[in-house]
């Protein structure tokens, strides 16, 4: 069944199994970061856990990986 | 034909160059790898005063700390006066920690336990206290070491300074006994003198020379954490125990924390000393001793991420003192290395005297604590470590 | 240092890092014989990079899934398999292997074993270019894993770029997936499609189904001819075509307006669990470091063993075969000739495909002064080309100078690159500290 989270307050569907950066991306959001000097925008790219360009904030927790962190009901994504 | 010339393009050989370049000599620097390939990169670039009991080396710690802050003017490379600030668990290392600070002569001001999180908001709860000391500066060591050739080479004329990367040296020229140059894979260089500052490849360069100067590895491993959009950490902080290990003689493992922030956002975390050659295998032992004291420093660290790990080699001397000046043994040759973990901080006061030395001013303190052969007295020295070229990284 | 260690969760025979093809032939074949295994992955679920994925859908057209989802049915009832586990160090004490590994929540496991078999695959290796980082780039790799392990069409207007076979599956899935791909731009001259190289090993189904699929959704496949620059203020909205010569350098250009690049220039092998246990490496036909092994899939350190990509790309059948292979020699087995005569077929074949698909130097003047070269410190060609005139002389010293691969990938990205910008072949990578670790969790494996 599908089920939402949301970022910055926003609703995103996600498929079960899908993970957050899948899920964002397939919503249209294409970016969630900046970059730290040159305050690039960044979302997936290597897709795969190798790059970490698609580090995301959810729940508060440190930053990880939306390519391999599957998606779960609620789970709240902030941009930075 | 040189008048001069320098073997090791790390920090220390850079100063050197620098320095006699500045003084009116022409340099040649050789190196057999790249600029700042050894030690250099594999450093924290501590400019420390506060780990330094009173004494010659801390005399050329205070030289040296000065020296940075003009050479950083020049541009090229990050220099961080940011203040060192040593920790106490106890009331009693507090103690020490403060009759120490009174005997070394330099800026410090002492923090009672209740005003530490004044200067470290993320600290744990529950130390004694500690001594912050303004006068500790941090540099990125690869870049100033690379920006002193540089500037060396155009600011003095061209052709003062010439850098010569990926050349190794295999012994020396000579004439009777004095030494007139090195025998390298790329042909002989002669030059007007020779200075050994291969850091921990120093008594390698010197056995060359057919003198003995025991200079050891001594292993070091540094984590290196996520980068952080927010620094946590403002100075350099580090535990009363780092002063004790850093002048201990044990070959076997020591560790004590020591935490800073880098302007790049990551934070390291070292020090462990082990006497163990030239071995760069990782030992998760030693990496989880080194998280372990730094999250009981910093529990906030404790979700921080680490990314990677590097070690060096401090080149170490029996007496923890460098070993800068002419060698009687070898005339012509001098030596500027043996600086074990303080070689970022000490090399432009190592460069100056020497530079004065090479030119017969007065150097600008007494460079008789550091001579070659004070150890010649019957100091044993071990066997010769099997050569080890690095191929670690820095922060 | 060999004290009885009471941070070991667990101890068996062989410990399997990589649930791709390899891995998991490589497991069943070793559990089969007897053996108890552990197999390691840091994925959700078993399949690697070529066999991944969604949870339950079985819909995916990925030829062979169905078998590897038996073979993986069958290991979970002989086998410990343990899913979203990320080692981050293996150590060594005596004739015993340690596998550190990190739970998703960030527990430590450790996983003691007599045999290692590294089966980690392989990443792909992107070039830089002008806007590579605006997002709507994305690897070929990365568009794939969207569609096969998500179901989610990485773009509506996508360009597919890069060199070597594997554009063609993405491109065809992309297509066949919905998006209208408006060309693949192979910058090699490749061989024409209906000569595929594939087809030499009798795969003509494979190549002739995406061939067939390209013409069905009319995607114009197009040799010498690269992206060399990505454009858009946030994101992606255009990409500079380039025409080349043999060299790579740029002949012609137009833009093509477009949401999505998908691009790839061949893999990188991922190899640091055995350059940081002492195995000896071998540069690749394509100058990449790759595990050196012997017929048996034996590296040069005891107990260590590998397959797949991490011992030079090859494609997943033969990472199978690989994982066979080792799989029997770990359990003792005989290796049957016909399996090593076949290897070596495989093998030479994969060396081929490395010359039929290099990369060439002339995408070093794709670049400009402000293009990043490493993503995650921002390192612009400039900074890294300032190193090289201050005295750096090989990658490691730029990156001491320029920061280039000291962030959070460690060079995985800009590796290749950096080397090329530095004039050598890529050296193999030093990662003590494999994927990141908490210093809280790397704290509790503290005994003191």
């Amino acid at each position: 069944m599908t089920f939402q989270i949301t970022i910055d307050g926003r609703a995103v569907p996600v498929e079960p199994g899908q993970t957050i950066g899948a899920a964002l991306h397939a919503a249209g959001v294409r970016a969630w970061r900046t970059t730290r000097f040159g305050g690039r925008p960044r979302g997936l790219f290597c897709g795969i856990g190798v790059c970490f360009d698609c580090l995301i904030t959810v729940n508060g927790r440190p930053p990880e990986r939306a390519c391999l962190l599957e998606a779960r009901p609620g789970d709240e994504v902030t941009t930075s | 034909m040189s008048d001069v010339i320098v073997i090791g393009a790390g920090v220390v050989g850079a100063a050197c160059a620098y320095y006699a370049a500045r003084a009116g000599l022409d340099v040649t620097v050789v190196d057999r790898g790249p600029v700042a390939g050894g030690t250099t990169g594999a450093g924290e670039g501590n400019v420390l005063v506060s780990d330094k009991e009173p004494g010659p080396e801390l005399d050329l710690a205070l030289l040296s700390n000065r020296l940075w802050g003009e050479l950083a003017a020049m541009g090229g490379f990050e220099y961080e006066p940011k203040g060192g600030l040593v920790v106490a668990e106890t009331d009693e290392v507090q103690k020490q920690l403060v009759e120490l600070a009174a005997e070394q002569g330099v800026e410090y001001a002492v923090v009672p336990g209740a005003d530490l999180r004044g200067y470290e908001p993320h600290l744990a709860e529950g130390l004694a206290g500690g001594v912050y000391y303004p006068q500790d500066a941090q540099v990125q060591p690869m870049l100033a070491a690379a920006h002193l050739l540089r500037h060396g080479a155009e600011s003095y004329g061209h052709g003062t300074l010439h850098l010569r990367t990926g050349v190794t040296v295999t012994g020396f020229t000579r004439s009777g006994e004095r030494v007139t140059g090195v025998r390298t894979d790329r042909g002989d260089i002669l030059g007007g003198a020779v200075i050994n500052a291969a850091g921990t490849w120093g008594g390698e360069i010197a056995r060359l020379a057919g003198v003995d100067l025991p200079v050891l590895p001594r292993r070091g491993f540094i984590l290196v954490t996520e980068p952080l959009r927010e620094p946590l950490i403002r100075h350099k902080v580090y535990t009363a125990a780092y002063v004790t290990n850093v002048a201990s003689d044990s070959a076997d493992l020591e560790t004590s924390a020591v935490v800073e922030g880098t302007p790049a956002g990551t934070v390291l975390i070292g020090a462990s000393r082990e006497r163990v050659g030239f071995d760069r295998t990782t030992s998760p032992r030693v990496l989880a001793r080194l998280a372990a004291q730094a999250v009981a420093l910093f529990p906030v660290l404790r979700e921080v991420r680490v990314i990677r790990s590097y070690c060096g080699f401090r080149p170490y001397c029996p007496d923890h003192l460098p070993v800068i000046g002419p060698d009687p043994r070898a005339p012509g040759l001098y030596h500027a290395c043996g600086h074990e973990g303080a070689g970022i901080g000490l090399a432009p006061a190592t460069g100056l005297v020497l530079s004065q030395l090479l030119t017969g001013a007065r150097p600008e303190l007494d460079p008789r604590p550091f001579r070659p052969d004070r150890f010649s007295s019957g100091t044993p020295v071990e066997p010769s470590p099997e050569s080890s070229r690095a191929t670690e990284e820095s922060a | 240092m060999s004290a009885p260690d009471d941070r070991v969760s667990a101890a068996c025979d062989l410990v399997v890092v990589g649930g791709g093809p390899a891995g998991v032939a490589g497991a069943l074949t070793a559990a089969l014989r007897g053996l108890n295994v552990v197999l390691v992955d840091s994925g959700a679920r078993l399949g690697g990079q070529y066999f991944r994925h969604q949870a339950g859908a079985a819909h995916t057209a990925t030829p062979g899934l169905d078998r590897f989802l038996r073979q993986g049915r069958a290991l979970g009832e002989r086998a410990e398999v343990l899913l979203g586990h990320q080692v981050w160090t293996v150590t060594r004490d005596g004739d015993r292997l340690t596998v550190h590994c990190q739970t998703p929540d960030g527990r430590p496991v450790a996983i003691r074993c007599r045999d290692l078999l590294i089966a980690t695959g392989a990443h792909d290796r992107p070039l830089p270019f002008p806007g590579w980082d605006l997002p709507g780039v994305l690897t070929a790799g990365g568009a794939q894993a969207l569609l096969k392990g998500n179901g989610v069409v990485a773009g509506g207007r996508v360009v597919v770029g890069g060199t070597g076979p594997f554009l063609l599956p993405v491109a065809a899935g992309l297509a066949g997936a919905g998006a209208e791909v408006l060309g693949v731009f192979e910058a090699n001259g490749g061989l024409a499609l209906a000569r595929h190289p594939v087809l030499a090993l009798g795969k003509a189904g494979e190549a002739a189904g995406y061939g067939l699929a390209m013409a069905r959704h009319r995607v114009p496949y197009r040799t010498h001819q690269a992206v060399i620059a990505a454009h858009g203020e946030r994101e992606l909205e255009a990409v500079t075509v380039a025409r080349l010569d043999g060299d790579w350098n740029v002949l012609a250009t137009r833009e093509v307006a477009c949401d999505t690049l998908a691009v790839g220039y061949g893999f990188v092998p991922q190899i640091e669990l055995g350059v940081e246990l002492g195995c000896q490496t071998r540069p690749d036909a394509d100058g990449m470091p790759v595990l050196a092994v012997d017929g048996r899939q034996r590296t040069t350190v005891d107990g260590v063993w590998a397959a797949g990509e991490p011992t030079g790309v090859g494609g997943r059948h033969l990472a199978e075969l690989e994982g066979r292979i080792a799989g029997l020699a770990v359990a003792g087995a005989p290796v049957p000739g016909v399996l090593a005569r076949r290897r070596r077929r495989m093998r030479a074949f994969g060396e081929a495909l490395h010359h039929a698909y290099p990369v060439k130097p002339g995408w070093q003047s794709w670049l400009r002064d402000d293009t990043l070269v490493c993503r995650c410190e921002e390192v612009p060609v400039a900074r890294v080309r300032a190193a090289l005139a201050l005295g750096a002389t090989d990658a490691r010293s730029v990156k001491l100078l320029a920061r280039p691969g000291m962030g959070w990938c460690q060079g995985r990205v800009c590796g290749y690159a950096v080397a090329c910008l530095a004039g050598e072949r890529p050296r193999p990578p030093r990662r003590p500290i494999a994927q990141p670790i908490s210093l809280g969790a790397l704290a509790d494996l503290d005994t003191h």
